[in-house]
Order: structure tokens, then C-alpha cells, then sequence
């Protein structure tokens, strides 16, 4: 035995029972932290346990779908799938790429661009890398399930539009929430939820969406899910109906083709929309997917402004058109023998100025002022009636206001009066600018939805209706600023003659048999004359028709405007004349309403001087 | 033999029984549904090999081990030096050297075995009731050669383990008050230093520092471990939520769950009732331990015991202070219940170096 062993048997019994002691206070003050979490705060863990095991997935509930006065389907919903990449495993996505990239089609330097956007998200939201799964696509996820978990599909309802570009700016579109509407929902709007945009999609909205469901998923430390427990069923949206006519809008399409500008048809009795068109225009289905920031800003900066919807938010000088308005003041307001007559050079001189007529009319009266679109008449009826008279009817008959129709956007348009000019321009009136007022031009601006609305409404006897898409007897409203029958008469009788006259503008190139077909052409000038030969280039007019029938008590009102069209009679006219031929065609299958060919064109309808000054 | 049997510590064995039983339990329960499963018979293989290391160590008479102190001492020393030179390296420290045959062994275990050993052996060579400062500054430097070596691997959790059969030694030799109170006041001069010096840590380990300290500023991180485990904890309750029913444990959200989270893990499924088993049992365990120090024949032998005692106490204060957020993650596992080879050898053969003391109290 080593000299150190021997011996030293004197145990400290002390110490050791101390550390004896020591060790039970120690085991106690850990029983009290365990307590502590285990009975004080169970609650609080437990609630923490509860969150971390159990994700909620939303179930997205389908858009109500937009159906036409007839119960054709216009825009739809439908499942679809979204694939997902899994962000948590950072090494196995680095492995997985080739093989995504290959089965996927998406290229690898796009998918690290996607990772490396959402590199601040938190690490268990993935990323979409496929918004619209194809059938392929699909196969090739679940095929790969086992090599590839890092891919994941998402059932998503997608927003359908059959026709395309028809009715787009109608429509409008959806697209993710904004944060300023996910501010103002009240926890509504998850980010990432689909909404309505524009057109009817935002107007209705509220119909439109449903509410989503819940499904609530086990799932494990790295979140895949691991069993489902019971699921909030989701409430899809309410359809709506709207008033549109698919066949009208078909035919109104049709014509439009490689068109710029917008039509309304409207059922003049009741205000129901039955078309309304607005080229150049988009595919909403480019929308239902989470469009591109590129193609997005190309839409939204195109100089041609497809989102616009021209039918309510184009503000135009309404040309010949305005003659209506003028007609009517001047017989309503009393101010001018109804018999009055002007003697039409082709020209006349205002306040020194010339301004100029398409033709020399000779002898004109009313009647054949609004047939043969006579300027001089009008310049003079304008000069008699004053700037505050033709703006008191002009606003009496829905221009310058909201039409109030169920459509975001709408713009007023404006109705220029001495008020106004002083206001805006703070100088007085130039009397001169009633002239060029008196043909609807200078700082008239309509948008085409009024002049339909006002056409209608004169021909009704001062009914305006208010326009409106969803289809429901409760939308039926009007206001009334009663106007004479005779007044009425005497202008109706005008705008069957511009169709069915021999000297009336359209030449008789839209006359329709069995028809009262009735209407007003304008080609409103969108330059002056005096820019133009500036410029050294030669600007198309804006045509302009509003057509009607029958030419008493009218069912339908059709308002086109073709941009750049030239003369309202040319190229605006024969749309108008399709559809309301289209509109009898279908009511009186067997009336045989066909377009009867004049033989000769009377050629009217030309441009107009218009703008103070244009021509010297 | 049949008097060998007789003294062995059968009381101790069915504590350390029972540990080993619900450890055995509790990694199934966390590990069948994995791809892991099956890891409990794996345990139990180092159970059976444990208690064979454990009987074979019982039967060499400590004080042969003792006079062979410095020996195991150098020896230890040069395979630490090998494991930094040679080993190789898993999850970022140098643990391990190869033993052949997909065995590996992790060197700083065998150490903390000879430090017991070397300890017991210095302490029983004071023959006063007081601990003289020479004394004592021998035994801190004998502790401190292994712990920066081990600490060089980096494992910060195994170095700390040795200085608690300083602690323990130091006031069972009769360490005298001031140099206590010297000792506490140059620690306290040496935190700011060492904050000083923290930037000179690895970066896990002022991870770990940080997290502890803040464990809400990294949900996702470290500090995701720690709150998971206390979530696992709490959300046990007073009754536990049943075997195999804890979804802390069962989907994997506490880390670990099988070994270093282990006591979470059991929490989870078993509760208050189950925790206050398992700490009574080691506190039983650590009792039964002290009582065979109190009875061994000579101080030597008295050293060696409660150098075991040092080093299980400490691991089972830290691993539950650590399961419930009251201590940093340093990576200290619950011993016999964690899964684990090298820290269930080392256990038993601790056990072995006990019952050889308590043996040797009948033997002369």
C-alpha cells in the first residue's frame, strides 16, 4: 500500500450531511420551477402547444358568378391549384432545384429571384412559384412527393372570365388586397385575398365574395401537415345578374373590332344597361393571376388607357349631338318662335368672326336643321338663347352630372356657363364661345352614357332614367323634367329624319325596315384646325351616334362614340344600327327588321368648325 | 463471490433501475413514430454494457486506481491533446475519437472518471481538517489543465462538469472562509473581464449566452429551443397529457427531445407528477450516495464517492434548470435517462467506482 492510503478514516460527517441538505433545497427550488410552469402557467402553455400543433388553412370561398339578363354565365370561378415551395429546409431546396427546374419549367435563376425576394418573410410562409397549376404540373408534384417535399400544392379559386376582353372594363377585375384596403377591412382581408378592383367586381364586392372557410391542420415541427382535424366550410359568394344582353353585347363587340371608343346600349324605359363596349381594352383573366409588375405598369402608362372605361369616363365634345339639347331649349325655353329659320351660306360671322358650316343649307328651319345637322341655325339659336339658358337645359337633361349608374369611375363631364368661367377662369363669358357651345363643341364635355341617357330621355318626354347594370327591379329609378309633347314631337321627328330623310346625315345608310329607327350624328372635332395645320398633320374626328327606337316612347337608346372614326355617319352610325336591329331581331323574330340600302349618299354629316377661332 | 453480490449497493441499483426504465420509456414514446424509431433498444445495449464497465470496475480495489493517479492522469491529458489533434468532429466540436467498429468514443467523459480519481486522490493526501492555500491552488491547477483542453474542443458543458468535484472536495477537505470569499470576489472581478472577452467565445456559444439572457428575441433560433421546451413543460399540466400523447414531443417541436430535452419531453406526457418522480428519484439517488460517502472506510474512498455525487448532482441541477429555461442550452444531458453511449458508460462506470468504495469497507 502506497504511504498516502493508511489510515485517514476521520469521515467529515458534518460536511456531508450539509451537502445532503443541499441537495433536497436544491431538488425543491427546481419542483418550484417546474410548478411554476406546470400549474401556474399551464394555461399559457398549453394555449402555446395548442398554436404551435394546430395551423389554420383557409378554405377560399368562390366568387359569386356574374350572369347575363338571361342567365348566361359572364364570369365564373373555379378550383385551381397553386404550387408552393417550402422555405424551412434552405439545403434540400439548393438540391431540389435542378429537378424543379426541369419539371416545372421554371427556370433556376427565377426561382432563387422569388427565394430571394421572400428571404424576409418568415421562414414558414412559402413561396408561389406556379399560381396556376396545369394538369402536368399537378402530376408531377404529387408523383415526386416523396424527393421533392419541398413542393406543396394550394387549392385556390380562380376568377373565370369566358369572353375575354368582352365587357372587360365593365367587369373590371380582382386582384390581391391593397394594404390600404387591409387597413380600413378590420381584419376582414387577410394579405394575399383576392378582391374586386374595378368595374363591377369592386362595385358588387360585397356580393360577389364569400366568406372563407378553415381547415385546421396537425402539423409537425417543420410544418408539414400531419392529419386534419374538422373544417369551417366556406360560404361562396351570391351570383348577380346583371342587365346585359349577351347577343347585343356580341354584336356590339363585333363592330368595335380594331376600334377605338365606346358604346352604351340602354333599355330607354327602364335605364338597364343591354351593352356597353370600351376599346382598346384588356383580358381580365390576365387579372385572376397575379398579373406581372411589368405588365401591369405597361397597361396602366399605355398612352391608349385600356383600364379606361370610356362608356362612363370618357369626357368628349359631343358635337352634333348637343343640336338636341339645343332644340330643346329652344322651344322649351320659349325665347324663339318654333317657326324660326335661318338663311345657311355655309358660313357665318359672330362677333367678327367666321365660323363655318359643312354646306351651305339655304333656307333652314328646325326640322331641317336637325336633319341636315345645320350649324349656322344652331349658332344662331345658340346667340338668341345665351350661354346660362343652354346650360340650365343642358343639366335639366343629365349633362354635366353623374348618370349614377352602379359602376365605379364615372366621370360628370362638364356643361361650361358664365358661373363656371368666372369661377374657374375668374373672367367673363366670351359671348363668342356660345357659338362653338351650340354645336358641342369648346368646353362642352360629355361622356357617352349621358348622351344616350339624354337622347332617351327628350324622346320620352323628359323621363331620365338612371342606368344600371345589376338587374332588379329596385334599380328602376327616373327623374322627370317634363317637356312639352310638341316639343318632343317636333325634335323626334328631326331625328327620324337624320336616318330616314334623303337629306338627312346618315345619308339613309342605316335605315331600317319596319323600324322607327331614329338618332343624332356628330363629329366632334378633338384639335383645332389651326393646330392642326401647325402641326402639319391631319387629326381624325370623333364620331358619334346615338340612335334610337321607337321614335315614340322608346324601348332602346344606343350611344357609340368611335374614336378617330371620322364622320359620326360612316363609322359610328352602322354600329348603332346592328345592335337595335339586333335588339328586333330578337323580339319580333319574325318582323325580317333588314337594313335598307339608300342608293345614293347624301354626304352630310361632315367635320365641324368648331372651336373659336379654328379658322380664320 | 456470493459475499461480492451481497454488498453490492441493491438499493442504489433499483434507484438507478427505475431512472434507466422511464428513460427507456420516454425515448420510445419520443422517438416510435420517427424515423428513429427503435433507438430505446439502442440504450439499452449501452444499459447492458454500462452495468458489465460497472462490475468489472467494482471488483479493482480503488486505491489500486488511486496510486495509478498520476498515470490516469497524463493519460488523460495526452488523449485530450490526441482528440484535439486527431479526432474528428461532429455538429462543430472535436468529441470524438474513433474507437473501431463505428464506436465512438467521447474522450472528455473518460476525463471527467480520471479527474474523480485524481482529486480524491490529492484531497486524501491533506491530512489536516484545513485546506491550505498551496493545497488548494494545486487542485484548481490539476482541474484546470483538462478543462481548457476540453473547452479547446469547444465543449463548454463538459468543462464545467469537473469543477463541481472541485467544489465539492474542496469543502469536504475544510476550505477555509477567506479563501472563499477570496475566490467569490476575483470571480467577481473576472465577469467583467470576461464580458470583456465574451467577443473571444464561439459564436454558438454567445448565441447561447445571448438567448439565455433574451430568449424571446429569437423565436426561430436558439431561443426557439428553449421556449419550446418550457412550452412542452408547461403545457404538460399537473397530470401530463399521457404517454405518447404530448404534441411538444410527438411532432417534434422539443429539440432533442430524446436525449438533452428528455426531462421536457417526459414533463410534457407525464406532468408535475411525473417530473416530481424522476427528481425524486435522483434526489434519492444522490441521498443514497452521500450515505455510502458517510460510511466509506477512509477519506480516499469518501472523495471518490462524492466526486461521483458532484458530477451527477451537477448534471441533473443544470440539464432541469436548462429544461425549463433557468439555464442556457450547454448541452449537459440527464444522466441515465438521456439517450446517449458515452454519457451512460460513464455513469455506470461512476456507479462501479462507488460500489468498489462501499465493497471496500467490508474487505480488510
Amino acid at each position: 500500500m502506497a504511504p498516502w492510503t493508511n489510515t485517514d478514516t476521520r469521515i467529515p460527517q458534518g460536511r456531508l450531511a450539509l451537502v445532503s441538505y443541499v441537495s433536497v433545497g436544491l431538488v425543491i427550488l427546481l419542483l418550484l420551477g417546474f410548478w411554476k410552469l406546470q400549474v401556474v402557467q399551464s394555461g399559457h402553455f398549453a394555449d402555446l402547444a395548442e398554436r404551435n400543433r394546430i395551423r389554420y388553412i383557409p378554405i377560399i370561398a368562390p366568387r359569386g358568378p356574374m350572369l347575363d339578363r338571361y342567365g348566361r354565365v359572364l364570369v365564373d370561378s373555379y378550383p385551381s391549384f397553386s404550387i408552393l415551395l417550402l422555405r424551412d429546409q434552405p439545403k434540400l431546396i439548393v438540391k431540389s432545384l435542378p429537378q424543379i427546374e426541369e419539371g416545372l419549367g421554371i427556370s433556376k435563376q427565377d426561382l432563387q429571384e422569388q427565394l430571394e425576394a421572400a428571404k424576409d418573410e418568415p421562414k414558414f410562409q412559402p413561396v408561389v412559384i406556379k399560381p396556376v397549376a396545369s394538369d402536368a404540373d399537378i402530376a408531377f408534384v404529387e408523383s415526386h412527393r416523396a424527393d421533392l417535399p419541398v413542393l406543396e400544392l394550394m387549392m385556390v379559386q380562380r376568377r373565370h372570365y369566358p369572353y375575354g376582353e368582352m365587357l372587360a372594363n365593365t367587369i373590371g377585375y380582382v386582384g390581391e388586397v391593397s394594404p390600404k384596403e387591409l387597413a380600413k377591412s378590420d381584419g376582414r382581408y387577410r394579405p394575399g385575398d383576392i378582391v374586386g378592383k374595378a368595374g363591377l367586381e369592386r362595385e358588387y364586392n360585397s356580393i360577389l365574395e364569400g366568406t372563407d372557410g378553415m381547415r385546421r391542420v396537425v402539423v409537425n415541427s417543420v410544418g408539414k401537415p400531419v392529419r386534419s382535424l374538422d373544417d369551417i366550410p366556406a360560404i361562396p359568394g351570391k351570383p348577380i345578374q346583371l342587365t346585359i344582353d349577351y347577343d347585343l353585347q356580341a354584336i356590339a363587340d363585333r363592330d368595335f373590332a380594331g376600334k377605338e371608343g365606346a358604346l352604351v346600349a340602354m333599355d330607354a324605359r327602364t335605364g338597364e344597361i343591354l351593352a356597353m363596349v370600351s376599346r382598346p381594352t384588356f383580358d381580365p383573366n390576365d387579372f385572376a393571376v397575379r398579373i406581372p409588375a411589368k405588365e401591369w405598369l405597361q397597361l396602366n402608362t399605355d398612352p391608349e388607357t385600356p383600364l379606361l372605361n370610356r362608356a362612363i369616363q370618357a369626357q368628349l365634345a359631343p358635337g352634333s349631338v348637343f343640336k338636341i339639347v339645343m332644340a330643346t331649349a329652344m322651344l322649351e325655353s320659349k325665347a324663339i318662335s318654333p317657326t324660326y329659320k335661318v338663311f345657311c351660306p355655309g358660313y357665318a360671322t359672330f362677333y367678327g368672326r367666321v365660323f363655318h358650316c359643312d354646306h351651305p343649307h339655304g333656307e333652314v328651319d328646325l326640322h331641317k336643321a336637325i336633319v341636315a345637322s345645320c350649324d349656322v341655325y344652331f349658332y344662331n339659336v345658340g346667340k338668341l338663347l345665351g350661354i346660362d339658358r343652354i346650360s340650365y337645359y343642358a343639366n335639366a337633361l343629365g349633362l354635366g352630372h353623374l348618370t349614377g349608374i352602379d359602376l365605379p369611375g364615372e366621370e360628370p363631364g362638364l356643361i361650361p356657363s358664365e358661373a363656371w368661367v368666372e369661377r374657374v377662369y375668374h373672367h367673363k363669358w366670351y359671348p363668342g364661345s356660345t357659338i362653338s357651345v351650340s354645336i358641342g363643341q369648346g368646353a362642352v364635355m360629355v361622356t357617352p352614357i349621358q348622351l344616350a341617357r339624354m337622347v332617351a330621355g327628350v324622346a320620352s318626354g323628359g323621363t331620365l332614367v338612371e342606368p344600371h347594370l345589376l338587374k332588379d327591379d329596385a334599380n328602376v329609378r327616373a327623374t322627370t323634367f317634363p317637356i312639352s309633347a310638341k316639343t318632343v314631337d317636333t325634335i323626334t321627328q328631326g331625328m327620324w329624319g337624320v336616318v330616314n330623310e334623303p337629306d338627312g346625315t346618315t345619308s339613309g345608310l342605316v335605315k331600317l325596315k319596319n323600324i322607327d329607327f331614329c338618332g343624332k350624328t356628330g363629329t366632334a372635332q378633338t384639335m383645332s384646325y389651326q393646330l392642326q395645320n401647325r402641326l402639319g398633320k391631319h387629326v381624325k374626328e370623333n364620331a358619334w351616334f346615338v340612335g334610337y327606337a321607337p321614335r315614340e316612347n322608346p324601348e332602346i337608346v344606343v350611344a357609340a362614340l368611335v374614336q378617330g372614326g371620322g364622320w359620326g355617319s360612316v363609322s359610328a352610325a352602322p354600329i348603332v344600327r346592328d345592335v337595335v336591329k339586333a335588339y328586333y331581331d330578337k323580339k319580333y323574330p319574325n318582323l325580317n327588321v333588314t337594313t335598307a340600302q339608300n342608293a345614293k349618299p347624301a354626304g352630310s354629316g361632315r367635320p365641324l368648325v368648331a372651336s373659336a377661332g379654328a379658322r380664320p | 463471490m456470493k459475499e461480492h453480490v451481497h454488498d453490492f449497493d441493491w438499493v442504489l441499483l433499483a434507484i438507478v433501475g427505475a431512472i434507466c426504465a422511464i428513460g427507456l420509456a420516454e425515448i420510445y414514446s419520443s422517438t416510435h413514430a420517427s424515423a428513429m424509431a427503435g433507438m430505446q433498444y439502442r440504450q439499452l445495449i449501452w444499459i447492458g454494457v454500462g452495468l458489465v464497465g460497472m462490475f468489472l470496475i467494482s471488483r479493482i480495489d480503488y486505491h489500486t486506481l488511486l496510486d495509478q493517479a498520476p498515470a490516469l492522469y497524463v493519460f488523460g491529458i495526452l488523449s485530450l491533446v490526441a482528440v484535439l489533434a486527431v479526432g474528428h468532429t461532429r455538429y462543430g466540436a472535436k468529441r470524438w475519437v474513433s474507437l473501431g467498429g463505428g464506436f465512438n468514443l467521447q474522450v472528455s467523459e473518460l476525463m471527467k472518471l480520471i479527474i474523480i480519481i485524481v482529486l480524491a486522490r490529492y484531497f486524501s493526501e491533506v491530512r489536516t481538517d484545513r485546506l491550505t492555500l498551496a493545497d488548494l491552488a494545486k487542485v484548481i491547477l490539476l482541474t484546470l489543465v483538462p478543462m481548457g483542453l476540453i473547452l479547446k474542443q469547444p465543449d463548454l458543458g463538459t468543462a464545467l462538469v469537473l469543477v463541481p468535484v472541485l467544489v465539492i472536495g474542496a469543502i469536504l477537505a475544510g476550505i477555509e472562509w477567506k479563501h472563499v470569499a477570496v475566490g467569490v470576489v476575483l470571480l467577481g472581478l473576472l465577469i467583467p473581464v470576461g464580458w470583456r472577452l465574451r467577443t473571444h467565445l464561439k459564436p454558438y456559444q454567445q448565441q447561447r449566452i445571448q438567448t439565455f439572457l433574451h430568449p424571446e428575441e429569437d423565436q426561430r433560433g436558439a431561443g426557439y429551443q428553449i421556449l419550446q421546451s418550457q412550452i412542452a413543460v408547461g403545457s404538460g399540466g399537473f397530470w401530463g397529457k399521457g404517454f405518447g400523447k404530448g404534441s411538444q414531443n410527438q411532432l417534434g417541436f422539443v429539440p432533442v427531445r430524446y436525449s438533452d430535452f428528455i426531462l421536457a419531453a417526459l414533463a410534457e406526457e407525464q406532468g408535475f407528477i411525473g417530473v416530481c418522480v424522476v427528481l425524486l428519484l435522483y434526489l434519492g439517488l444522490i441521498l443514497r450516495l452521500v450515505d455510502n460517502a458517510q460510511k466509506a472506510k477512509d477519506k480516499a474512498g469518501m472523495y471518490v464517492v462524492m466526486g461521483v455525487t458532484a458530477i451527477l448532482g451537477f448534471h441533473v441541477l443544470v440539464n432541469a434548470s436548462m429544461v425549463i429555461g433557468y439555464m442556457p442550452v450547454t448541452g449537459i444531458p440527464l444522466p441515465l435517462m438521456s439517450y446517449g453511449g458515452s454519457s451512460t458508460a460513464f455513469v455506470f462506470l461512476a456507479l462501479g467506482l462507488v460500489m468498489n468504495v462501499r465493497m471496500g469497507r467490508f474487505v480488510n
